[in-house]
């Protein structure tokens, strides 16, 4: 009887494969291809939920009775396009992370950014000690 | 996997993959827009990025095993809530109860049109999609104020050359793109028009209109895909396709209906119901092309930026 939820097995797999890839990998365009994987595996849960056995796709037609469900179809077709949409800013925004740092892997970003504040504790500092002095 | 260009590639595989999957749950419409996002236009923007980054992946790993543990325990979890869910392709499931049977009975009536996905997207869920639809314009202009750059006449004419002697090599698919690229943007509009009868509308059209020109642009090369389209014209479209959808919903507020009700459109609400469809799949259709070419002009604006710097840097 449990082989019935096989579907939604299938997605939650798909759905810790791609947070695996978001959490463990440092290279930003990894964590963006594991978050595609992810959000395909929404989109596989919401199209294996409109299925009903035996029925058709929803277009009407003379002599059938069983479409499946047309509303998942409707949010997530919108949903792909919104995905690609927003996943081609997460790029723009990794190529604007190269062009700045000149890396994308995330423990070179973050090592820099922890020399650069580094660096402006210790100008701040000198200034102190400076202002001590005079 | 280190090799970021097989991973890309991968990622086309897998969406075309999803796509015969849905066709298989019986989605079409999403089938369709699945094959051309995922299999094209997000490989092709993952190429564009990796040859910006870089090829290659830092070998160094993070505590995966801390990761593994997490992800076990969250899937765990998943997988003991899946429990009371209903069984797959159960007919009397609770997401089939309510307000499906609305759309599937009396839409023919409310609506009339065959294609029960599009008068879900364009009619009864059009506030819905209108919100879709000003997503993906704003995403078009993020992509556009983080990489958009100005570019200077005298460069043309440099790139020009460049062009010329990288694509001569592909004679026979320039000459096989040539051919194909018509029949693509004939099908494009085909499924923009035959959306109401079958599978297609806005998203589908727009998105396969897109990647016709993406094709064009990798083949002749981005300078002479920018004198065919202007960037400022797909710029002045992509915010005319939103505006029409609005206003098509002011229109009808202004006739006395509700927002989007397209009933009052005209006298026979049918054949409002018909205009209002026809209309703001226009208008999605044209904000989703022109947004999808923005955000890969940009994309390869940026990228030709990047290689001429360095050519300038070498001599």
């Amino acid at each position: 009887m449990l082989m019935g939820l096989y579907n939604y097995w299938v997605v939650v797999v798909l759905m810790m494969i791609g947070f695996y890839i978001v959490i463990a990998h440092g290279n930003l365009i990894k964590k963006i291809v594991g978050l595609t994987i992810f959000q395909t595996s929404v989109f596989i849960f919401y199209i294996s939920m409109a299925k009903v056995k035996d029925g058709t796709a929803p277009i009407l037609e003379q002599g059938t009775e069983l479409y499946s469900n047309p509303l998942p179809h409707v949010l997530i077709l919108t949903a792909i396009v919104v995905g690609i949409a927003t996943t081609a800013v997460g790029l723009a925004l990794t190529v604007r992370i190269k062009e700045a740092y000149g890396s994308i892997e995330e423990s070179d970003i973050q090592s820099q950014d922890n020399l650069i504040q580094e660096a402006h504790t210790q100008d701040a500092q000198s200034q102190v000690t400076r202002s001590q002095v005079t | 996997m280190k090799d970021l260009f097989a991973v890309a590639m991968l990622v086309g595989i897998y969406g075309l993959l999803s796509a015969s999957f849905f066709v298989a749950m019986d989605a079409v419409d999403v089938a369709f827009t699945e094959a051309s996002v995922g299999a094209g236009i997000s490989t092709l923007l993952m190429f564009v990025v990796i040859t910006m980054t870089g090829r290659s992946e830092d070998p160094v790993r993070h505590k995966p095993l801390l990761a593994l543990i997490v992800v076990v325990i969250t899937g765990g979890l998943l997988i003991y809530g899946t429990l009371d869910m209903p069984y797959f392709g159960a007919a009397d499931a609770p997401i089939h109860q309510h307000v499906a049977p609305r759309y599937i009975n009396d839409s023919m009536q409310e609506v009339g049109v065959i294609n029960l996905v599009t008068s879900v997207l364009a009619s009864y869920r059009a506030f819905d999609t209108f919100g879709e639809v000003v997503v993906i314009f704003t995403a078009g202009i993020g992509v556009l104020a983080l990489l958009s750059v100005v570019r200077r006449r005298d460069d043309d004419e440099l790139i020009d050359s460049v062009n010329d002697s990288m694509h001569e090599q592909h004679l026979i698919l320039r000459i096989v793109t040539k051919m194909l690229i018509p029949f693509i943007l004939l099908f494009s509009l085909y499924v923009q028009f035959h959306g109401d009868f079958g599978p297609g509308g806005g998203f589908q059209a727009g998105v396969i209109f897109a990647s016709a020109i993406f094709l064009y642009t990798l083949l002749f090369g981005l300078s002479t895909a920018r004198r065919v389209i202007n960037q400022s014209l797909i710029r002045l479209i992509a915010a005319i396709g939103v505006l029409l959808y609005g206003c098509v919903g002011v229109v009808s507020l202004l006739n006395g209906g509700n927002f989007l009700d397209y009933n009052v459109l005209s006298s026979d609400p049918i054949a409002g119901q018909h205009l209002g469809i026809l209309l703001i799949e226009w208008g999605v259709g044209c904000t989703v092309a022109s947004v999808m070419m923005i955000i890969f002009f940009n994309f390869a604006g940026r990228q030709e930026e990047q290689q001429q710097a360095k050519e300038k840097e070498k001599s």
